[in-house]
């Protein structure tokens, strides 16, 4: 399954619940989210302007956003001067067509990718294979899945859910002999052997970015494994696909982003590949490059004053890694390519509310996510913003009469204290020994797994107005 | 000092005796307390549902309401933080219960004697919204007899979060069992916080499971004298 999600129609609280049935994935989980956790913790600590540090990405994606056309032409121009050529892709579907019309121009029927969020937004790999080009993954947890039909479930770390015994089944059915045993280092180099027949005979490559550079033309990929440096080098056709927020201004913006990502993804100091290029070099790496600047809602999202911090998200997936709710549900729950507090927060904004409108409620409003945030996007202010525009775009109206019906009876303390009185009375029925523990729906969602205090027998208030 | 108390909506219905304690402690410490009465809610459940329009109308009526109170003191943190993050103005002049005691009127020791072993849960508000820091630790530590305990993973959320704890019923009570059995790994009788409303939710639970221990609100274990 590679296809783009986000339009999934299943309610955050059913998916969720489904998950939490799930004692091993709950464990996986669990355990990997905590480990992250630490270690990022650990490594922050390092840093003593890391806040100056977050002030100054924060500041400077502000900035790219509020010159964004000027500095995705300044772009343009530096990436076709060194010899690469651009293409403008208002949706998934133009953006596509531009890689297709690549692979069939060399025609190409295999091609390598790096491993990329924005073309698993896309739905690259379908639109491909629908055309006759099969995409294959080269990350090793992107191989995993694709091999398995399954999808991520994390932003870095997309298999995530799944452990090793598993991995290794899945291993000795498809790419590696069936002796293989479940040693992280015995799996890694069965895929390690499957890869590297590809990169040497992979005569096209497709790539997302971390970064571009505006002035420069530059792109930029930041990953673990290698493969991303096999296939910005190797194959001869390159094409990379940006999201087009993802630019910064100046080569020397990079300093502050490349100390910013590896701390709050992996953990670590400084990735083990960082690979920067510009254009095309004759004699050395890709001959032909292509760089496609992907819209796909991103102008929408742009214009909303309170939403457009999301597009300063550089993907480090530390919100996930100290989400309550992430961390207990998993990314499968949250129906798009982006999970967790992030996920929450772009997905219903890429795609349109109708389209994901229990993800903005699929929080606690705990704050974890802002906190940790490297570039400062205030999750939870955005989280309340769209639940108003998710009430405003649905009919609920049972729910706009309660609430109503509450914010008349806060109007005036004469009706908040006869509201009271009336609770009071009417309560006697479902209290047993000073406790409430079966409600009707909604209510009910409280009651079935913890009580609720009932109202007192005498209000503070009352209590006030006695004593004086 | 004259402290104008702002109860919230659940602590004049359902936790009276969190209000009661906070005028107990703050007249103990010689303040004078007054209660506006035509108080009602600030409006936060509004807000944090999607209902912006009720939600502008109640914070506007607790402006209203607390015109002209120089300084104006709740037990809850999270009603606390929503309506200074809201109505900026408020700042220096609305305060949750323990940063009045501690970071306005230099007070942590509040001559309160509680002997019973108690774990502190800093609620996700007071931490990172109200930013009440360790006001709330200073003022345990300085009740006589009370033997304050660590509890693990502290600053994860219980799961209240609203109608957060209705709507995602399932995975809201994933984190409360979690923070419960945290509560119980340390062996603490009481489990204290600054929000009645996460308290509604650990307590909750707790009952549930025929846990014995018990969740107090920090403003009820000040109250606590030697005298009774």
């Amino acid at each position: 399954m590679s296809g783009a999600r986000g339009s999934v129609g299943r309610p955050f609280p059913m998916a969720a619940r489904e998950a939490l049935g799930d004692a091993q994935l709950r464990a996986n989980l669990a355990n990997a989210t905590h480990t992250i956790r630490e270690k990022r913790d650990r490594v922050v600590a390092e840093v003593a302007d890391w806040q100056q540090l977050r002030e100054a990405g924060a500041a400077i994606k502000a900035d790219v956003l509020a010159n964004l056309d000027a500095y995705l032409l300044e772009f343009e121009a530096a990436v076709t001067a060194a010899g690469g050529h651009v293409h403008w892709a208002p949706d998934a579907a133009a953006a596509n067509q531009v890689v297709l019309d690549v692979a069939r121009a060399h025609e190409v029927t295999e091609l390598v990718k790096v491993k990329s969020l924005t073309t698993d937004e896309i739905g690259l790999n379908a639109a491909l294979a629908a055309g006759g080009v099969h995409a294959l993954e080269t990350d090793l947890a992107e191989l995993i899945l694709q091999l398995d039909g399954d999808w991520s479930s994390h932003i870095l770390v997309p298999a995530i859910h799944r452990n090793r015994t598993e991995i290794r089944d899945l291993f000795r059915a498809t790419i590696g002999p069936p002796s293989l045993s479940d040693d992280p280092g015995e799996l890694a180099e069965a895929a390690r052997l499957y890869l590297r027949e590809r990169f040497l005979s992979a005569r096209m490559a497709v790539s997302g970015a971390n970064f571009g550079v505006a002035d420069s033309g530059t792109v930029c990929v930041v990953e673990s494994e290698g493969n991303g440096r096999m296939c910005t080098t190797l194959p001869p056709v390159l094409v990379s696909i940006l999201g087009i927020e993802k630019l910064v201004p100046t080569f020397s913006d990079l300093e502050v982003f490349l100390q910013l990502l590896p701390r709050s993804s992996t953990g670590e100091r400084m990735n083990p590949y960082t690979s920067l290029w510009t254009g095309v070099t004759p004699g050395d790496g890709p001959q032909e490059f292509h760089v496609v600047l992907l819209d796909a809602g991103r102008t929408r999202v742009l214009a909303d004053e309170v939403g457009r911090q999301a597009l300063h998200c550089i993907r480090c997936s530390a919100c996930l890694n100290v989400c309550p709710v992430y961390s207990r549900t998993g990314g499968h729950a949250y129906g798009s390519i982006y999970p967790g507090p992030i996920g929450a927060i772009l997905t219903p904004q890429l795609y349109g509310i109708e389209h994901a409108p229990t993800l903005p409620f699929a929080s606690s409003l705990c704050g974890a996510c802002y906190e940790v945030c490297p570039v400062m996007i205030d999750i939870p202010s955005v989280l309340v913003d769209l639940r108003a525009k998710a009430v405003a775009a649905a009919a609920k109206p049972q729910e706009r009469a309660a609430f109503r019906a509450l914010s008349w009876i806060f109007g005036s303390r004469r009706r908040f204290a006869a509201a009271a009185r009336l609770g009071r009375v009417g309560q006697w029925l479902l209290v047993r020994e000073g406790r409430i523990m079966h409600l009707p729906p909604p209510l009910s969602g409280w009651t079935r797994s913890r009580d609720l205090r009932p109202l007192a027998g005498e209000t503070f208030r009352d209590w006030w107005a006695r004593r004086r | 000092m004259r402290v104008a108390l702002f109860i919230t909506c659940i602590g004049d219905t359902v936790a009276p005796e969190v209000g009661r304690s906070t005028v107990a402690v703050l007249e103990r410490l010689g303040h004078e307390v007054v209660f506006p009465p035509e108080q009602t809610c600030c409006g936060q459940m509004h807000i944090n549902s999607g209902y912006r329009a009720e939600a502008d109308a109640l914070g506007e009526r607790f402006l209203a309401v607390f015109d002209g109170c120089e300084v104006i003191v709740s037990p809850s943190s999270s009603c606390v933080g929503t309506m200074r993050e809201l109505h900026p103005q408020l700042h220096g002049r609305l305060f949750e219960l323990s940063e009045l005691l501690v970071a306005k009127l230099g007070v942590s020791d509040v001559g309160a004697s509680f002997p019973h072993r108690v774990v502190y849960h800093p609620t996700c508000h007071s931490l990172r919204v109200t930013k009440v820091g360790d006001a709330p630790l200073a003022l345990l530590r300085a009740v006589g007899g009370l033997e304050l305990v660590e509890l693990p993973d502290a600053r994860e959320c219980c799961g209240f979060g609203g109608t957060f704890a209705i709507k995602n019923s399932e995975t809201s009570t994933a984190m409360v069992v979690d923070k419960c059995a945290a509560i119980a790994s340390t062996g603490a009788s009481v489990v204290t916080a600054v929000d009645s409303s996460c308290l509604l939710q650990i307590g909750g639970r707790l009952q549930r499971e025929g846990s014995s221990v018990r969740a107090m609100h920090l403003a009820e274990i000040l109250a606590q004298t030697d005298s009774g």
